[in-house]
């Protein structure tokens, strides 16, 4: 029995990557997050699942401070990542979100040049000193993107003209290119089909050796599949928080149960 | 349990199944009043056809005389004694004999040609070089001054006719016409006619009429747009100097970078009040603003330009709005995901995806501004004779000058016929800019459209 | 927790299973009950019919199992839904083994009739078979009303089962000690008293089980294994 456990990466205590206490988050007067605490490990799939409107892809964009372009939209609370609160006057997002990088539900890659989408990033945030060190963050970010194989030889062609899978996983390499060391999806998978979906849950998987991977899903099934923590978020609480394979076996509360086992929803 | 589950108590009494192959009385009718609708709008489509076809006749029917024009060949002998007395063939002398000293070389000439033909005519000289336009002196003269060795050669030119003579030979002025006219009388029309059956006399292209600077009442034959097109092209310049960057510019501060709140909502109404505002509102601010409170120079392409930005500047901040608000959010939150600044991912991402549209919207701006008279009235643009084209970039825009509408409108509003022929011709001129500055808009926006 | 999915298919699936195994229970209750009669009365005619009977709970454990597949495949059960199709499975296994020893004792119960009576053994091993018929109802309750102190309680009484069953043994040593023509009837009322004491610990099976359907965790405490027939070395 003993030994089985040493074998599993899984049962080894993690560091704690993104530390959030009494989040609060307001669109306009409506209370859309309330009061959640939670502890996000480092070099782990956290999965964000719940009914619609339950707040959970707002959650992970008070991560990157994706909220700050929403107007209407207040966020207080603590969210630290490694110590610091990102909230934090001093903290620029732009820097922030070189670090938090994040996946979109619908692939958007740039209208540009494959080599381009990806090389965007490290330009503009100054990671290479010249041409060959950006050909080989190029690489280097579209074969963690598991797609490297597949363009290496049309590097110029637009990013555009890629299948949908294709785009979702050089959207993926595109984050990866500037090395952040968090992971944002939001339902990376939706508009993609099955076959599509299980590459990218693949390299989902490879990923989270090292990076913080939060992702946001609809699908319970991929939910299980893919994390290694589950977060339950209900009407903008978080109503349970723990490893994915007691939530989906044995639930603590009612709720939870509800919503896994199709009672509600 | 959901309401799916409970049944109806009992299922509703069906209708005998009709064909499909039968149209019920519904559906007859329905399509009646659809093909109904569909013939309306045909006979709109004829009716603004139709007059459109109408406006097309006119115009090149009307203007296309005005591209051509009578001219003489003529043997004209440079006379050493009168233009270059002493022989020395010093252009500071030759410069002092006027345009007056040339008249006597073309009634010589005229009254040779005559004799050539062998034609009876009781007119004398003078009266048959009367038949010359009143340009003529100042075409030989300049061409002297050019080439000094011509002194004593005969030379042949091809002298324009005046206006009577080259509206004979299109017809506008008949035998009956002239009963009244001073300009022209009967045996100078016998004249006329035997030089044509000569060969002497004929019509031809005339690319002065586009090349050429306005003239006097008493030259219409000599009247050219060339000169207006060079204000109005220098107008254009200065719109689309002042009126591109500051309308993008405008336009991107709005629709990126505003705060929403009620001081933006006030701005963004009034733009679209400003574009509907009047064009000769804007002439009034030209002349209050920039000619008696700035003191800049009245008639000057500058002031147009200026003025026509004004009234541009809306029409873009309009467009480059929609072209901004087309780009789908998608890509603006794939550059801030990536790290990107706001205004980078507004200079690398969204502004080249509107460019096409920005750009679209900029040239049927200036398409626009183009045809723009009213403005232009009050700040005295009107029908300056411009007699010699700008030199400079800087009298370009400073010397007082003329724009294509303006001119077209002077000209229209003088009382020669001749001139009315103009006018029409210079409308011609303008509508192929108008077409082609949108056709080349259209052709911009099929090559740069890149889908997303 | 709402009682219905929100996909009331799923709610039909379930039921019917259910209804499968609570046939099955009926049925291996009777055949219990009816096996044990019939070693008692000597009833040959019951006996067959027991034999007979013991293919429709074979094929109920069938149907059952597909069921069950059919649901996992289709439904992908989670939380409580995937306990109650592992329990399902598992007590259709135990009922299935059950009905399997009943069979067994109905085939002894014809080879017995035929030799002279033992004692009373026989009402011995109906009385067993009467605590564990008891026992099989009282899980199959504690199942439906997802009890759990009903199937602990179960789980408690199966030290009965085994010290009857040890007190069987050793009256059956020392028949056999007695007079060695008993010896026969002894073995075979010996595998039969087994076989009764093996249903009670598969109808303990079927109570843990029911414990992990309610509460989501097995049940910590060894059962205890009171049958220390194993290491006996004399009556």
């Amino acid at each position: 029995m003993k030994d089985s456990a040493l074998l599993e990466m899984d049962v080894t205590t993690k560091d704690i990557k993104i530390a959030a206490r009494d989040v609060q988050v307001y669109y306009g007067d409506t209370h859309a997050i309330k009061d959640v605490s939670v502890d996000i490990e480092d070099k782990t799939v956290t999965a964000l699942i719940g009914p619609s409107g339950c707040g959970k892809s707002t959650f992970l964009r008070c991560i990157n401070r994706m909220n700050d372009t929403i107007d209407v939209c207040r966020v207080s609370g603590d969210i630290r990542i490694d110590g610091e609160d990102i909230y934090d006057r001093k903290v620029d997002p732009v820097q922030l979100r070189a670090k938090v990088g994040m996946v979109f539900q619908k692939p958007n890659p740039f209208p540009k040049s494959i080599y381009d989408n990806v090389a965007y990033g490290p330009r503009i945030h100054g990671l290479a000193r010249n041409k060959a060190e950006l050909d080989e963050i190029v690489e280097r970010a579209l074969k963690r993107g598991a797609i490297w194989n597949e363009v290496k030889d049309r590097l110029n062609a637009p990013g555009t003209g890629l299948s949908g899978g294709q785009q979702q996983r050089l959207c993926i390499a595109r984050a990866v290119a500037t090395e952040p060391e968090v992971l944002l999806m939001d339902e990376p998978c939706s508009a993609l089909d099955p076959i599509a979906t299980a590459q990218v849950e693949e390299l989902i998987d490879e990923l989270r050796r090292d990076y913080s991977v939060v992702i946001v899903t609809h699908s319970m099934q991929q939910a299980a599949r893919v994390s290694q923590r589950t977060a339950f978020f209900h009407l903008g609480n978080l109503v349970e928080f723990g490893e994915t394979d007691k939530i989906f076996t044995s639930p603590e509360d009612p709720r939870t149960e509800s919503y896994i086992t199709g009672r509600i929803g | 349990m959901t309401d799916i589950s409970s049944s109806p108590a009992a299922a509703p009494k069906r209708k005998p199944r009709q064909s499909l192959l039968t149209q019920d009385a519904r559906t007859a009718k329905r399509n009646r009043a659809e093909t109904r609708f569909k013939l309306y709008g045909i006979a709109a489509i004829a009716i603004g056809l139709l007059m459109l076809a109408i406006l097309l006749v006119t115009i090149v029917s009307r203007g296309t005389g005005a591209f051509q024009q009578t001219f003489i060949t003529l043997d004209v002998p440079l006379l050493e004694a009168k233009l270059d007395k002493n022989g020395n063939r010093n252009l500071a002398e030759i410069k002092k004999v006027s345009t007056f000293g040339y008249a006597p070389l073309m009634a010589t000439a005229m009254e040779q040609k005559v004799a050539e033909m062998g034609f009876q005519t009781p007119l004398t000289p003078k009266e048959m070089a009367q038949m010359l336009s009143k340009d003529s002196p100042a075409t030989l003269r300049n061409f002297v001054l050019e080439n000094p060795d011509a002194i004593g050669t005969t030379v042949s030119f091809e002298l324009l006719t005046n206006s009577r003579v080259d509206g004979y030979i299109k017809g506008r002025v008949t035998r009956d016409s002239i009963a009244n006219d001073k300009n022209i009388n009967v045996e100078q029309i016998d004249l006329v006619d035997a030089l044509y059956g000569d060969g002497s006399l004929e019509k031809r292209f005339n690319l002065a009429f586009i090349t050429g600077a306005d003239a006097s009442d008493a030259r219409p034959e000599a009247a050219g747009i060339g000169v207006a097109m060079i204000g109005s092209l220098f107008m254009m310049l200065v719109v689309l100097a002042l009126a591109l960057p500051i309308g993008v510019a405008a336009s991107i501060y709005l629709e990126e970078f505003a705060p929403k709140n009620w001081i933006t909502d006030i701005i963004e109404v009034n733009i679209s009040n400003l574009a509907a505002v009047p064009s000769i509102v804007f002439g009034i601010l030209g002349l209050a603003v920039f000619i008696n409170y700035m003191h800049l120079p009245n008639s000057a392409p500058l002031v147009g330009g200026l003025v026509l930005t004004l009234m541009t500047l809306p029409t873009i901040i309009i467009s480059t709005r929609a072209s901004l608000k087309s780009v789908p959010p998608s890509i603006r939150d794939a550059a801030l995901g990536v790290g990107a600044s706001k205004m980078q991912s507004v200079f690398h991402h969204v502004l080249p995806l509107a460019a096409p549209g920005i750009l679209t919207g900029t040239i049927i701006g200036l398409a626009q501004a183009l045809g723009e008279t009213a403005p232009l009235l009050l700040i005295g643009m009107v029908g300056f004779i411009a007699s010699n084209p700008p030199d400079s970039i800087a009298s370009g825009l400073l010397d007082p000058n003329s724009a294509m509408p303006a001119q077209i409108y002077e000209w229209a509003k003088r009382a020669d016929p001749a001139f009315y022929e103009r006018a029409w011709g210079g409308i011609i001129i303008l509508l192929v800019f108008l077409i082609t500055m949108n056709a080349i808009a259209v052709m911009l926006r099929r090559r740069f459209e890149r889908r997303w | 927790m709402q009682d219905h999915h929100i996909a009331s298919a799923f709610d039909r699936d379930l039921e019917g299973v259910q209804a499968q195994i609570m046939k099955m229970g009926g049925l291996v209750e009777e055949a219990i009950r009816l096996s044990a009669q019939s070693l008692e009365t000597r009833d040959e005619e019951l006996a067959e019919k027991v034999r007979a009977d013991d293919k429709a709970i074979d094929g109920l454990e069938i149907i059952i199992n597909e069921g069950a597949a059919r649901i996992i495949a289709l439904r992908a059960p989670t939380a409580i839904d995937l306990r109650l199709i592992l329990t399902v499975i598992k007590i259709s296994a135990n009922l299935e083994r059950i009905g399997d020893y009943a069979k067994n004792m109905a085939k002894r119960t014809s080879v017995l009739s035929q030799m002279p009576p033992v004692n009373d053994s026989a009402g011995g091993i109906r009385r067993m078979a009467q605590t564990v018929e008891t026992m099989l109802k009282d899980a199959l309750d504690a199942y439906i009303q997802r009890d759990a102190e009903l199937a602990a309680d179960i789980i408690a009484r199966d030290e009965d089962v085994d010290q009857m069953y040890n007190a069987l043994f050793r009256e059956f040593l020392t028949f056999m000690m007695e007079d060695p023509r008993n010896i026969t009837s002894c073995m075979h009322l010996h595998f039969i008293a087994k076989n009764v004491e093996r249903m009670g610990d598969h109808v303990t099976s079927i109570a843990e089980q029911v414990v992990y359907l309610v509460t989501g965790e097995h049940p910590d405490e060894i059962r205890t294994k009171a049958d220390t027939t194993s290491s006996m070395l004399k009556a």
